[in-house]
């Protein structure tokens, strides 16, 4: 039970539908044992397609995936030890919220009486106690959702899948649903394995996140590595707000690079590599200070005009478009009531921020 | 300029206000006059005789021409009237075996044709929605052909005398078990069988817990309609029917060939009752809000 072993491996799996479509490329990562596990991409990524096949409704083209230990090649979704909230919730329209609960634990002759008693138990447990009598018709979105959630965790697996589960909730709800799923996933101390194509969401309620594009894994790290240091230029894009600069390699000294990009100058970053080639120069927009004077040799800066204010309350993106027509966003905290983002569309001014704060991006 | 007209609005009078209507809006058709006319005729035309046969049925005459005062007479006399309630018999025997082997059918083939590729299946769809479409007539030309052909046996003891007549209307009535009970299939979620088989069910089970009750509703309208077709068809029947397995319809027929009299009225009277009823509580449990899944487990 250490925690960290693999619960699930995914071991070079592919699968195709037909001739042409790819959903899933060649495909290996290990889901440890106890976390809460992300697979976050774009629609079309193939994210829902390896949530399908752990849990046994798609077969991989190539590859193997092993629950704890076992290949599942040969396993039905029936007898896998995973179960599964789905995206439209599949609660059972023509049996109460109870009945939909024990259904699982009815269909693998588990006693009557106890069937009940865990059912109430997991009722409890996703705070829907005394409402198991109800018909999924009189419950609200969340509440459904809520019996989705028990009906799968009623069955103890040792791998709770979720697809897609908040996109059907309103934006509170929503919120309050991540952390009610993060309580609930220490509570049972099951391993999540969640769907979503919601950076927000992934960030916020897993341990780990696996970034897909095109049926491939991108980068798998957990949310803090992978908003500071992406490694290519699709998750940098991909999570959080980032601006993108085109740059080449000038020349490489131990642990820094020296990049050159055209309006910014030349300066050194951390990274290592080849001492050529072109590359992607990344810098979150919270790391960009704005400047009324030429800031300091030791930043690198840029010159522009703010094209646009975009007030958010805590804090107010400032877009500078720069001398040759690349638009910057700066993230600006609204400190004090009073302070208003003290720029104005027009203004020129200088966009600065620290070398190292820069990321190198070669892929 | 009258004065009339010029008291404004307020004061133009209540005669004005009376006869002012509102302009008919485009698509406001039941207040149309020429719609009314129509939708009236239709109904006329579609109704007047019913309405007319079921009077007669208690009119107390011999011939049904003329009024002649309310009896319940030639229900009575239908009633012991021993041809016709054998008939009677016969079609209720055939219609509920209809029924049961037809919706069993119907349902397996409206299951095979959502649930699995294969190869031929759109022909066999086609195929198989033939006999909604093939007109009456040549159906029952077939069946008679068929079963001279097959050499089907004459004389068996009752209910097997019925058998080629069953035969028949299971042919033609399946198909539309099958197409009600596929239009509820449609609005299934394959989510929802999917979660089953998560939770651990096997294939069967999810059939049985799952799938099946969500089909209901359109399982017992499908089986409805295979009874109110089987119960009223003529023109299959009658090329199928031997002499010692007369149905009500051919019974009823045969009887106005030697003059209409309020017995048969009284006859078909019942058989319009019964069909109305199957049809009403077809159509209740096809109606919208048990589609959308509130019906009772």
């Amino acid at each position: 039970m250490a925690e960290g072993l693999p619960i699930i491996r995914i071991k070079e799996v592919t699968k195709r539908f037909g001739q042409t479509v790819t959903a899933v490329d060649d495909v290996s990562l290990d889901i440890r044992e106890g976390e809460f596990f992300a697979l976050l991409g774009p629609s079309g990524c193939g994210k829902t397609t390896l949530l399908r096949m752990i849990a046994g409704f798609e077969t991989p083209s190539e590859g193997q995936i092993l629950i704890d230990g076992q290949d599942m090649s040969k396993v039905p979704p029936n007898r896998r030890p995973i179960n599964m909230v789905f995206q439209s919730y599949a609660v059972f329209p023509h049996m109460t919220v109870a009945d939909n609960v024990g259904y699982g634990l009815k269909v693998t002759n588990v006693p009557k009486a106890e069937i009940r008693e865990r059912a109430e138990e997991a009722l409890e447990l996703v705070k829907l106690g005394g409402l198991g009598g109800r018909k999924p018709d009189q419950l609200s979105g969340g509440q459904r959702q809520r019996v989705a959630l028990a009906r799968a965790l009623v069955k103890r697996p040792k791998v709770l899948l979720l697809d897609e589960p908040l996109s059907a909730l309103d934006a509170k709800l929503r919120e309050a649903m991540q952390l009610e799923l993060v309580r609930l996933q220490h509570a049972v101390g099951i391993t999540f394995v969640i769907v979503t194509h919601d950076q927000n969401e992934a960030l916020s309620m897993a341990n780990r996140i696996a970034v897909m594009e095109h049926g491939k894994v991108r980068q798998l790290a957990p949310p803090s590595e992978l908003y500071e240091f992406p490694n290519c230029r699709f998750v940098a894009d991909f999570i959080g707000k980032m601006n993108l600069f085109e740059g080449r390699v000038a020349g490489v000294s131990g642990e820094e690079v020296l990049v050159e990009v055209q309006g910014l100058g030349r300066f050194s970053l951390p990274g290592e590599g080849e001492a050529s080639g072109e590359v992607g120069i990344a810098v979150r927009p919270e790391k960009v200070r704005l400047r009324r004077e030429k800031p300091d040799e030791d930043m690198v800066a840029v010159h522009g005009k703010v094209s646009e204010v975009a007030y958010y309350g805590g804090s107010s993106f400032v877009y500078v478009t720069d001398d040759t027509g690349r638009t910057i966003s700066v993230n600006q905290q609204n400190e004090a009531r009073t302070a208003e983002p003290g720029v104005t569309i027009g203004d020129e001014l200088w966009c600065a921020w620290k070398p190292r704060d820069s990321l190198l991006l070669r892929a | 300029m009258s004065a009339g007209q010029g008291a404004g609005p307020a004061g133009g009078g209540k005669w004005t206000v009376l006869r002012r209507r509102e302009a008919v809006g485009p698509l406001e058709y039941t207040r149309r006059w020429w719609m009314r006319l129509t939708v009236g005729a239709t109904f006329l035309m579609l109704y007047a005789p019913i309405i007319l046969l079921v009077v007669y049925s208690f009119n107390d005459s011999r011939r049904n021409i003329v009024w002649r005062g309310f009896t319940f007479k030639y229900y009575e006399k239908a009633w012991n009237n021993e041809s016709l309630i054998e008939a009677f018999v016969n079609s209720l025997a055939i219609a509920v075996v209809n029924t049961l082997v037809a919706t069993i059918l119907g349902v397996l083939v409206a299951i095979a044709l959502w649930r699995f590729r294969f190869p031929g299946k759109a022909a066999y769809e086609g195929f198989m929605m033939l006999p909604i479409v093939i007109p009456e007539i040549c159906m029952g030309v077939a069946m008679m052909a068929f079963f001279a052909r097959v050499g089907w046996p004459t004389g068996l003891p009752w209910p097997l005398t019925l058998s080629n007549i069953m035969i028949a209307h299971i042919a033609f009535s399946f198909p539309f078990v099958a197409v009600t009970v596929r239009g509820r299939l449609v609005g299934f979620n394959r989510e929802l069988e999917d979660a089953s088989k998560d939770l651990g069910a096997s294939e069967w089970q999810t059939m049985r817990y799952i799938v099946l009750p969500y089909l209901r509703p359109g399982i017992i309208a499908g089986a409805l309609i295979a009874f109110t077709l089987s119960l009223d068809d003529f023109v299959i029947t009658f090329f199928t029917a031997g002499p010692n397995s007369v149905t009500l319809p051919v019974k009823i027929f045969s009887m106005v060939r030697f003059s209409v009299t309020p017995e048969v009225n009284a006859a078909s009277t019942v058989l319009i009752v019964i069909t109305v009823i199957a049809t009403v509580l077809a159509m209740r449990f096809q109606s919208p809000s048990r589609r959308a899944g509130g019906e009772e487990g």
